[in-house]
């Protein structure tokens, strides 16, 4: 009996020990939470990868109001349910002063609330549902939302001819539901018909059944607005049961995965995005060649993005001057024209971004850029 | 009526390939009575072989700059090719379930059956997360094994679109079955694992090496599982470390809705689960998929508890 209370109170005060210390005073720690592993892992390592680097660029030139950002990093395995535990984790453990994070809406929404509460500001990169944001106005977002990536599809669609398009959802992703609402709205009230809508969930692998009721409706084009893993076999396997008409998505479709598994399938689509990597503006040769430098690879949108969100983030703590929640939520909220990789970021009244979006398409098995539509 | 047709023949990729999983299931449930949550997971783990094996069988597919320090004997969308990796993915799946059957079962065969089945349920969890260790959570891209031709008379004559890859898996599928019916019907282990399933203990008092028989079903159920994981990948080019979650659950209910233990019920199982999952979501919405699949289920159960061919077995007391 007696080693066991012994060895109790060893442990006990080891961890009283573990929470004293926490982080030494000259760091400015900021939670990170994303998809590193699991279905959505292409676009949580690579907002990461940009994250990071930012941070690091920030620290190696000398940090901000005279201290380093700590950045500490959290997967949340692409699970629901996880970015509420990380949240918890984040705040009463180690004590952060904002939350950047998630690319995928329905983990940023999970996480909102919690940071909304405890009055932490979260600056989600790339979650584009208009639903993030409303949670609270400790809420950013440094991308535009679907209502604008929805209608972009839907201009799109219609400048191209299209006046008969078929819609394939997610619909276990508030994501690609948004973007196919907004786009069948602003779709039909130009002109065009929405000929067939049919839906798929997160994970599946056989669409066969869905293109199949497609195709017997004879569209002009597929508006696909989903995550490139499933977006990458819907394209396949509508080549394979012959149905030859292009895809139409959103920055979803952005992934290291798409190209290699739909092969030539997939030419021809387009999809919306933040931002290309050919674009010649200076600030975004200079991202790409020292993101390449570090990582070997050219960064997507989501790295792009995770860059813009941690910038932003370091920018408005420098002009608040501490790190007070509620001085940095209001130096956040006051961003304009920040001149950002993604575009010049002014952040509106529901502390969405404006800033235009691009239209890609897929050449030679590459993405390849179209063309700009401001807001 | 052709998107009807369209609809059936999409049905039967996916019905062989759940057919083929839930066959490894119901072979293990025969001779341990206990179900193997890890198979789906040999499954993934099948797929991930033939990812890794092809570039050394298949010339062309190692990625440039890469030198591999042989020639690969096989020529890429070749038959031969293709046949090779569905072996060495069979092969290596077999090594993996006579493996996980030594170290993880075995010991606890003595042991109430809730034991192993909560260790199957451990030994799944392993495989999915030491996968995404190993091979990385990313989707990867299965390389073509056949090239992917439609067969262009039945387009232009029916307007229904069948490719090679459709009826290669069901050719390789139907195969499969035979050769395992054979072996469980016509040769020595098959009717020992036979004799083994109908009563274990009188069975080693004739002399037969139930461990053996045991290994050699985890082997030939794992082997199948392997072939699957082959075929999926080849239909749905893109595999993860959790593929074998949502198929081997699928297989598993095609496995019950066959009659457990039951070996053409598993195929028949599979088939249509295949084909209610395409009708459902082809006339109605993938919402529904899984509920009518598992409603399917419950009914027939209901109504037939031992599954659609499976025979009553009186409770021994």
């Amino acid at each position: 009996m007696v080693k066991l209370h012994t060895k109790l109170f060893t442990l006990l005060a080891v961890l009283a020990m573990g929470c004293a210390t926490g982080y030494s005073q000259d760091e400015i720690v900021v939670g990170e939470f994303a998809s590193l592993t699991g279905g959505n892992a292409s676009f949580g390592q690579s907002s990461h990868k940009g994250t990071q680097l930012a941070v690091d660029e920030i620290n190696a030139s000398g940090g901000v109001l005279g201290k380093k950002i700590k950045l500490i990093t959290e997967d949340d395995q692409s699970l629901a349910g996880q970015p509420a535990t990380i949240m918890r984790k984040f705040i009463s453990s180690d004590k952060v002063i904002a939350v950047l994070g998630e690319v995928a809406s329905s983990k940023s929404l999970e996480a909102a609330p919690i940071c909304q509460a405890n009055k932490i500001p979260m600056i989600s990169p790339a979650s584009t549902n208009p639903k993030v944001t409303e949670v609270g106005d400790y809420i950013f977002r440094v991308c535009f939302i679907d209502p604008f990536q929805g209608t972009v599809g839907a201009k799109f669609a219609l400048g191209k001819g299209w006046k008969n398009v078929a819609v394939l959802t997610d619909v276990k992703q508030d994501y690609c539901k948004g973007l196919a609402e907004f786009f069948e709205e602003a779709f039909t009230k130009n002109g065009g018909t929405i000929v067939k809508e049919v839906s798929y969930s997160t994970g599946d692998k056989d669409f066969k059944a869905q293109i199949t009721s497609i195709k017997a409706t004879h569209p002009d084009a597929i508006y696909v607005p989903g995550y490139y893993a499933e977006v990458a076999l819907i394209a396949r396997q509508a080549k394979q049961l012959g149905l030859k008409v292009p895809l139409l998505g959103g920055d979803g479709w952005v992934g290291d995965s798409l190209i290699p598994v739909a092969g030539a399938a997939i030419e021809g689509s387009f999809f919306s995005n933040h931002y290309s990597e050919e674009d010649k503006s200076p600030i975004i040769q200079d991202f790409v060649k020292t993101y390449k430098d570090k990582y070997g690879a050219v960064p997507d949108a989501m790295a792009a993005l995770g860059y813009d969100s941690a910038n932003i983030l370091a920018a408005a703590i420098k002009s608040a001057g501490t790190t007070d929640s509620a001085k940095l939520r209001d130096a956040i909220a006051a961003t304009k024209d920040f001149k950002a990789v993604t575009g010049t970021i002014t952040l509106d009244a529901n502390r969405n971004a404006t800033k235009p979006a691009v239209m890609m398409t897929i050449k030679d098995g590459k993405f390849s850029y179209v063309d700009t539509v401001s807001p | 009526m052709t998107e009807f047709l369209q609809q059936l023949i999409n049905s039967l990729t996916l019905g062989s390939i759940y057919a083929l999983i839930a066959l490894g299931y119901t072979m293990i449930y025969g001779v341990l009575r206990f179900v193997n949550f890890a198979h789906g997971d040999v499954f993934m783990v099948g797929s991930f072989v033939g990812y890794y094996a092809a570039p050394y069988l298949i010339k062309g597919i190692a990625e440039s700059g890469r030198s591999l320090p042989f020639v690969p004997p096989f020529a890429q969308n070749s038959y031969a090719g293709a046949i090779a990796v569905l072996l060495v993915a069979m092969l290596a799946c077999a090594v993996l379930g006579i493996l996980t059957e030594k170290i993880a079962y075995r010991p606890l065969r003595s042991r109430p059956r809730l034991t192993m089945l909560i260790t199957a349920i451990g030994v799944s969890i392993f495989l999915e997360y030491f996968g995404q260790f190993l091979f990385g959570a990313d989707p990867k891209s299965f390389p073509s094994l056949m090239d992917m031709n439609e067969f262009e008379w039945i387009d232009t004559h029916w307007g229904l679109t069948i490719t090679n890859v459709d009826v290669t898996i069901l050719g390789v599928t139907v195969a499969l079955l035979v050769a395992l019916r054979m072996i469980v019907m016509k040769t020595k282990i098959g009717m020992a694992m036979r004799a083994l399933s109908f009563n274990p203990t009188a069975c080693s008092l004739m002399g037969v090496n139930n461990d053996m028989v045991i290994s050699f079903t985890f082997g030939l159920g794992s082997a199948l599982a392997g072939a699957g994981g082959i075929l999926y990948a080849s239909a749905y080019p893109s595999i993860d470390p959790l593929l074998g979650v949502n198929v081997g659950l699928k297989a598993f209910v095609a496995a019950v809705l066959g009659g457990i233990g039951n070996i053409p019920g598993a195929a028949l199982g599979g088939f249509l689960i295949g084909l209610v999952e395409t009708m459902v979501v082809g006339y109605w919405s993938s919402n529904y998929r899984d509920a009518i699949a598992f409603a399917v289920l419950i009914l027939i159960l209901l109504v037939k508890p031992t599954g659609l061919l499976g025979k009553s077995e009186r409770e021994k007391v």
